[in-house]
């Protein structure tokens, strides 16, 4: 039954949470039994999927640098998870110290916990939200007090978008946040995909059926088309650590089996 | 990670980069650290820098393992394996670079870095086990707040809604109700929870309603809504528009039932009153006009091609009261109806509906009537029941009534056809004398029919102008010679040819039209009087024109015809106007002062058919009149050589001699025959007129009857011979 969205959300600690098993696989101490257990059956299966979690988030580092670089000082982070290890705003206050970040999520926990450690830093915020409630995202007070539209600003949907069925649209989502981006704006997408390993992929998505979040992996054609009316950045969709190595020499012989594609589009 | 060209595992230039370098090649992947590659080879380099720096130092300060151990945790090298490696690396490697010596410091050294970096690591996870708790608790507890302000907000709606909302569980049960259901009902939450769904029937229901009831308890609809009546705590009624929904549990299986009930009693009396001013007569009271007609509908509708049901109607109009209304004024009118009205629902029984058509029509239906009689008895209850005269305005007024009666089986006729029948009927009834009724005749209708049809045609034909007047000569008895005419107005029918007034002047009056008519056929006859006053002078005939009771009621009568002569130039005492003796005692007032009016001027004044109508022969002494005309009637027992009865020349003496006595002139019609001629003449009558001496002539053939000068109908010639024809 759909939760009536007057309903609040409920905190149910004995199911495994997305945003808490991918801490475990950063290494991060942020977890309980119940998510470890997942996290460990995952692995059994699949053992490389901490390195898979680890290229993703050092794909989230290489980009929030490079739109950094590139001029960008504030950003929309949704699907933020528990921002534990590598956080968008220190990365990008390293490099633009007045840089402002904005956390979006839908797990209670993971909101509650970003808001505890983020409490002292003006310049971050974080927000309960729903990635396809685009409106209520963009027009909640912390992201409107943080980001100003008329302005550049880099949207980060990393590792969300194989947690969106296909029933909630998320090429129209994106198309409306595409909408709210002024020109010169970017999103940073990254996106699980069987592509590189479909005999695993088919157990990994059960296992994520048991979450809040159920998982649906997309082909190569399909994460492009979500990123329709965006101009990808060099070297476009790619598997992520083939996105913009600190050191090109470093990448993998396989990179396909770190199994989920990256990019980054500009807004035109 | 590929191993990097050209670099051995151990540098021999600089130990701390050969070690830097070899520590990151074997923690790579170890632990997520969110550095860029150099960053980590930075930070390892410090750490190596450390490393070497104590185990060197002299004394060795192998203690600065523990800080090493700590700031991997801070780097987030929290993955176990890093601490092996590191550990093994630190142990073959530091007596690798920097000899044997170092052996025991580097041991010593890697103790202390295993120690710090699990302490670090168990005060990290600490930590963060604290944290996230701390966050679950804090989830919760905001979740805990939103509950209650949702749980506020719904309460209050509950409480605050102006709609009755109850919840009810699966067996029928009200679990709980609102205040404004406890204000809609009378009765309090406590005593609504002792009650049942089913407790709330009224026996009015429809069986569907508690079938749909049935339906959402098994689950097979989701929801209903209908309007239905309850029974107040206190008995009384009211009307609730009701929306019934299932709500069903996660599994989908129906829990509760959700009932939202909207008081509509007020919304439903106002449709009813409205409903009653749409179907009821405001004066009477009686129903009206569409109600009658919605209830004749019905009993058509209602019945197929093998029915052997009957239904008739009264159909009833008023005699004389537009007499009433005129000169008493409307309220007595109003009064007259309203009194009208009771007396006839007084009339009816059960199965009988009184109605108002409009005006002073009325119509009784009786459905299921089973044959004329009904209908037949149903009219003289009525006839009688308006007999009794009505104390109106401080007079006792009697008003009589016409009655159409109809009944027919349903299956020989329509609404309509019947209603149309009832309508021709009620104008035989009135045609035949008033204050009676009449019944359906099929046959007879047909000739009604065609007046009626000629009624409706009569405004377009005035307006189109298809009349046309002819003159019957008025002639002295004395020397047979042409006195005046008589004007005479014809119809030419476009489809029909030429009609007689009395295809049409009946109806010219009932629908008015006549005032129209009239005051055309009077300017006919004056312009044509005009032309032989031209050529005649003082021995050009006079006209007598008829002027009907709708006319003399009109207040400009006597102006019109001042104007009328004034324009065509006629002498006023070359005009007589004719009137019947029922027109001239109808009514006083008025009339009498138009008659007045236009003697004064000159114009004379005749009553045409003296005689039929109840004279009052001491009244006669006070009409403004100067002329009468016996009815011939009266003259038709002296058309013979021989008279078979004596009487009939007394009465036509007795009447001539009232006249002269009276100062009038005497006119005999319908004089046919020589010797009837002769014998008015010898009784006294002034003037004839009649076939024995001309039919009714264009005003050419009287100009050149005038001209020639020849008396009329001479006594010796054969009855209607000679100039008859045209």
């Amino acid at each position: 039954m759909q939760r009536p969205s007057w309903a609040p959300d409920e905190v149910d600690i004995d199911r495994p949470s997305a945003a808490r098993v991918y801490d475990y696989y950063l290494g991060g101490l942020h977890n309980f039994a119940v998510d470890r257990a997942m996290a460990a059956r995952a692995v059994a299966d699949w053992p490389e999927l901490p390195r898979i979690m680890q290229a993703n988030r050092a794909f989230l580092r290489r980009a929030v640098r490079h739109l950094a670089d590139q001029g960008i000082d504030q950003f929309l982070d949704i699907g933020s998870g528990i921002p534990t290890v590598g956080n968008v705003h220190e990365v990008a206050q390293a490099a633009r110290p007045d840089a402002r970040v904005v956390y979006v999520d839908i797990d209670p926990v993971a909101v509650a916990h970003s808001r505890a450690l983020l409490a002292d830093d003006p310049r971050t915020g974080v927000v309960h939200g729903d990635f396809t409630q685009v409106a209520a995202v963009l027009d909640d007070p912390v992201t409107r007090s943080l980001i100003d539209f008329s302005r550049p600003v880099g949207v980060l949907v990393v590792a969300l978008l194989h947690f969106v069925d296909d029933e909630r649209r998320p090429g129209e989502v994106l198309g409306r946040y595409r909408e709210a981006m002024p020109p010169g704006s970017h999103l940073v997408i990254s996106h699980a995909s069987a592509d590189g390993a479909p005999d695993r992929a088919d157990d990994h998505q059960a296992l994520y059926r048991r979450t809040a979040t159920p998982m649906r992996m997309r082909t190569r054609d399909e994460v492009a088309a979500l990123l329709d009316g965006f101009t990808l950045v060099d070297p476009g969709l790619v598997f992520l650590p083939e996105w913009r190595p600190d050191d090109p020499s470093a990448v993998l012989e396989h990179p396909e089996r770190f199994t989920g594609y990256a990019a980054v589009g500009r807004r035109d | 990670m590929t191993e990097p060209a050209g670099r051995s595992p151990v540098g021999p230039d600089d130990p701390v980069d050969a070690l830097a370098t070899a520590w990151a090649e074997e923690v790579e992947g170890t632990s997520y650290v969110p550095m860029a590659a150099d960053e980590l080879q930075a930070h390892l380099r410090d750490l190596a820098g450390l490393v070497i720096d104590a185990v060197l130092a002299d004394p060795p300060r192998p203690d600065a393992g523990a800080e090493v151990g700590r700031r991997l945790v801070s780097a987030h090298f929290t993955g176990p394996a890093t601490l092996e490696r590191t550990v093994l690396l630190l142990a073959e490697q530091l007596p690798a670079l920097l000899g044997p010596a170092v052996l025991p410091a580097s041991l010593a050294l890697t103790g202390t870095l295993a120690g710090g970096y699990a302490a670090a690591l168990r005060d990290r996870t600490l930590d963060e086990q604290e944290a996230i708790r701390r966050a679950v608790l804090a989830a919760r507890h905001h979740t805990e707040q939103a509950l209650h302000a949702s749980e506020a907000r719904f309460r209050a709606m509950f409480h605050e809604a102006a709609i009755g909302i109850g919840l009810g569980d699966m067996d029928g049960r009200i679990l709980e109700v609102n205040p404004a259901m406890t204000r809609m009902f009378g009765h309090t939450a406590d005593e609504f929870r002792r009650l049942t769904v089913g407790d709330l029937t009224h026996p009015d229901d429809a069986p569907s309603v508690w079938r749909l009831y049935e339906r959402l308890l098994r689950g097979e609809i989701d929801n209903f809504r209908l309007e239905k009546r309850f029974f107040r705590r206190s008995g009384k009624e009211i009307v609730g528009h009701l929306t019934l929904s299932l709500v069903r549990d996660h599994e989908g299986n129906p829990t509760y039932q959700l009932a939202m009930l909207e008081d509509v009693s007020e919304r439903h009396r106002l449709q009813e009153n409205l409903e009653y001013q749409a179907f009821h007569d405001p004066l009477t009271k009686l129903a009206n006009r569409a109600k009658f007609t919605g209830r004749l509908e019905r009993v058509f509708a209602q019945e197929g091609p093998d029915s052997t049901r009957r239904v008739g109607v009264c159909f009833l109009d008023l005699d004389g009261f537009k007499a009433i209304n005129d000169s008493l004024g409307h309220s007595v009118g109003d009064r007259m109806l309203q009194e009208v009205a009771r007396r006839l629902d007084d009339c009816v029984t059960d199965g009988e509906l009184v109605a108002r058509m409009g005006g002073d029509e009325f119509v009784v239906l009786v459905e299921d009537s089973h044959g004329v009689d009904r209908l037949i008895g149903l009219a003289d209850r009525v006839l009688a029941a308006l007999a009794p005269p009505l104390p109106l305005a401080g007079q006792e007024l009697v008003v009589g009534a016409s009655i159409g009666v109809v009944e027919q089986a349903v299956r020989e006729t329509t609404a309509s056809e019947l209603m149309r029948a009832a309508d021709i009927t009620l104008y035989t009834a009135k045609a035949e004398g008033r204050g009676r009724w009449a019944v359906h005749d099929p046959g007879r209708d047909e000739a009604e029919t065609e007046r009626f049809t000629l009624a409706a045609a009569l405004p377009a034909a005035v307006a189109r102008d298809e009349f046309f007047v002819l003159y019957q000569p008025l002639v002295s008895l004395a020397d047979h010679r042409v006195r005046g005419v008589e004007a005479l107005v014809r119809w030419q029918h476009p489809r029909l040819g030429v009609l007689s007034p009395s295809l049409f002047i009946g109806p010219a009056e009932e629908t008015g039209i006549i005032v129209e008519l009239g005051r055309r056929v009077l300017e006919h006859a004056c312009r044509d009087a005009r032309a032989w006053q031209d050529e005649f002078g003082d021995a050009a005939p006079f006209v007598s024109v008829n002027v009907a009771q709708r006319q003399l009621v009109e207040p400009a009568l006597v102006s019109e015809i001042a104007d009328l002569l004034d324009r065509t130039g006629l002498r006023p005492d070359r005009l007589q106007i004719e009137l019947t003796e029922r027109e001239l005692t109808a009514d006083e007032g008025a009339p009498l002062k138009a008659l007045d009016g236009l003697r004064a001027m000159g114009v004379r004044i005749a009553v045409d058919d003296f005689g039929t109508g109840y004279s009052n022969l001491s009244y006669l002494r006070k009409l403004p009149v100067d002329v009468i005309k016996l009815d011939g009637s009266f003259g038709e027992g002296l058309r013979e050589e021989e008279l078979s009865d004596p009487v009939d020349e007394v009465i036509v003496g007795t009447l001539v001699a009232l006249g002269h006595a009276l100062g009038l002139t005497v006119t005999a019609e319908g004089v046919e025959t020589g010797p009837q001629a002769t014998r008015l003449r010898a009784l006294g009558c002034d003037e004839g007129q009649g076939w024995l001496f001309a039919p009714a002539l264009p005003a050419a053939d009287i100009a050149r009857m005038v001209r020639r000068g020849a008396p009329l109908g001479d006594p010796a010639a054969t009855p209607g011979g000679g100039l008859l024809g045209a």
